[in-house]
């Protein structure tokens, strides 16, 4: 049972990934109507920018989650104005070859200084509240033990995911931009400056894959290629939840997560392979996915 | 929204002429290139690469629909290929037929999934496909995983020609390009080609004019496939062997790349495409990772500045289709 639960717990953090990250296309699919293809690449920035900023300045890693999703994010940025901005109008597919394109330049570059081995980043270690120093060492729950950097992961996500439907859904800010979404030019004439909300929503969704890349750092060490695969299932889960819902991309993703979790448990030649199976399954069954609406 | 190809011209008896005109002009060159003394090695690839560019325009220039796994087929097709000459010891005719075959019978089924969704979850769908199958040919034992499979006998084709010659081999996968080439043109100039291009512009008019345009999209489909399988098939003879870099991601981007340099949706953009960025790479070996990133420099460059491609450009500046 024991390695039920490890699994398990594996499962969620991976399904945390798959939810930022599949949250974030979601964002940007709906402001921008482009698949960001290089958000593998720029979760990959965001743990990098980590990196450079323990072992460069020595910030750590609490800084980090806050100053590599606005670094990562102002990147992103630029990339929309200087280039994505360019797309509107355009078929769909160019926006997808564009971002193919920025994601083997930024993978390429990181690659060649950093070859494809993986770099440590260590759990962090402070602050010292009651026995723990900071996020390490573990917890005895009695039916497993839990590592505390694993739930921080899970809860921490589980929170910034929840914070962003809200921002969305529920904020002014969120209403401006889900009316954006619908129909940008008549906002625009309620004098709302849409390229700027476009903007900052691809800073939005780009920052949200940095904060995962920072979060995966001590997880699954700094590697070039991180988020190579990784973008490809967050595609499959994209397809399998649909774009249409911001809670629809979180559940799916976590849920997608624990699947590939018990797979590992059950029939471990099939977790690399599982989320796929499964989007096929729905897209044989429900062409639209689960929550999404036709495209 | 627009078109991918906003200055797509009708077919005319002109237009027609010009397209044979250079396809000869295309067929006598590469016919030459044995006695020019240029590493024939390097043309049988770039041809293999080049017809597998051409089956994956099909679908994009003349469908509408962008699969970014394309490589499945020109990997499956080669294991099918690599398998059946070296482990059953199959005559090279019958390598090619099992390896198109495995194409074909890949394509059915990816097509029938893929086709369920348009636009871009397309694209998703078919590169997470292939993906699934990577995975799939990373575990197999037939495979023999990182390893793939090496060292493919080349043997007599039909019992006659000896492929292990790099000039008879030369002329085989000429001969092979070509016909696939001209099996693609006169798909794309015949009634299905017309109705395909009626769904890329605007399906839902396709379908209101009583058109089953998921049957159009999946027959395209089957054929695109099984054409790249037939590249897949001829490239093990050139490259002897089969291996996982035929399969993986990166494989489908440069298909994508060959295509989008080349002029989407142009006849002779992908061949010129593949020749591009298969020299390219040639050149550029000795420079390691810096070759992915000038890819996907000439990715941003196409798209932001130069999407109707080289081919595409001629043909517009001479207000010709090319």
């Amino acid at each position: 049972m024991q390695a039920l639960y490890a699994q398990l717990l594996v499962g969620l953090i991976n399904g945390s990934f798959y939810a930022l990250l599949s949250l974030g296309l979601a964002v940007i699919f709906g402001m921008l109507n482009i698949i960001n293809f290089a958000h593998g690449a720029l979760y990959m920035m965001g743990a990098f920018c980590a990196y450079f900023l323990l072992h460069l300045t020595g910030i750590g890693y609490w800084w980090a989650l806050i100053i590599a999703p606005i670094v990562v994010g102002i990147f992103g940025m630029i990339l929309e104005r200087t280039m994505l901005q360019w797309l509107a109008g355009l078929d769909h597919l160019y926006g997808l070859l564009l971002t193919f394109g920025i994601a083997l330049i930024v993978q390429g570059v990181f690659q060649n200084y950093f070859g494809s081995s993986g770099l440590p980043y260590a759990i962090p270690d402070y602050p010292e509240i009651g026995g723990f120093r900071g996020l390490q060492g573990g917890m005895n729950l009695g039916f497993m033990f839990l590592p505390v950097y694993r739930g921080w992961v899970v809860v921490f996500s589980l929170v910034v995911c929840i914070a962003t439907w809200f921002l969305i859904e529920k904020t002014r800010l969120g209403a401006y931009l889900r009316a954006a979404t619908e129909n940008p030019t008549l906002v625009r004439a309620f004098g709302i400056n849409v390229p700027r909300m476009i903007t900052l929503t691809y800073g939005l969704g780009v920052g949200l894959a940095a904060l995962a890349g920072v979060l995966s750092a001590p997880i699954n060490q700094v590697r070039p290629l991180m988020g190579a695969d990784l973008i490809i299932v967050v595609f499959a889960v994209v397809v399998i939840g649909g774009m249409g819902s911001i809670m629809g991309s979180i559940i799916t993703g976590f849920a997608l997560g624990v699947i590939e979790g018990l797979t590992k448990y059950f029939y471990p030649e099939a977790s690399n392979t599982v989320v796929f199976v499964l989007m096929v399954l729905v897209l044989l069954v429900k062409p639209t996915g689960l929550t999404g609406r036709a495209a | 929204m627009s078109a991918l190809t906003d200055d797509t011209l009708p077919v005319t008896p002109r237009a027609m002429r010009d397209e044979m005109m250079v396809f000869a002009a295309m067929a006598v060159l590469l016919g030459l290139v044995p006695t020019t003394g240029i590493y024939p090695f390097f043309v049988m690839q770039a041809l293999c690469f080049a017809l597998l560019a051409c089956a994956f325009n099909l679908l994009i220039g003349y469908g509408g629909l962008l699969s970014f796994g394309h490589a499945m087929f020109l990997g499956t097709a080669g294991y099918c290929s690599a398998h059946a000459l070296k482990v059953w010891g199959l005559s090279p005719e019958l390598g090619i037929l099992v390896g198109v075959a495995g194409a074909a019978a890949l394509s059915v089924i990816t097509g029938f999934i893929s086709i369920r969704r348009q636009g871009i979850y397309f694209s998703m769908i078919t590169l997470a496909l292939s993906q699934l199958l990577y995975f799939i040919y990373l575990q197999a034992p037939f495979t023999h995983g990182e390893d793939g499979i090496q060292g493919i006998p080349q043997g007599h084709l039909f019992g006659i020609f000896n492929l292990a010659q790099p000039t008879v081999l030369y002329y085989v996968v000429l001969a092979g390009f070509l016909g696939g080439f001209l099996l693609i043109y006169r798909t794309i100039n015949s009634p299905f080609g017309e109705v395909l291009k009626a769904i890329r512009e605007n399906e839902p008019r396709a379908i209101s004019l009583g058109y089953k345009t998921d049957q159009y999209k999946l027959l395209a489909f089957i054929l695109s496939g099984t054409i790249a399988g037939f590249a897949g098939s001829l490239k093990v003879f050139v490259a002897q062997n089969a291996s996982l870099t035929d399969v993986h991601w990166t494989m489908s981007g440069e298909i994508v790349l060959m295509t989008l340099v080349g002029g989407l949706g142009t006849v002779f953009g992908p061949v010129v495409g593949a020749f591009v960025i298969i020299a390219m790479q040639q050149y550029l070996a000795g420079f390691g990772q810096w070759v992915t990133v000038i890819q996907g420099v000439i990715f941003v460059a196409c798209v932001l500045t130069f999407r109707r491609g080289i081919i595409g450009e001629i043909a517009h500046y001479f207000r010709r289709s090319l």
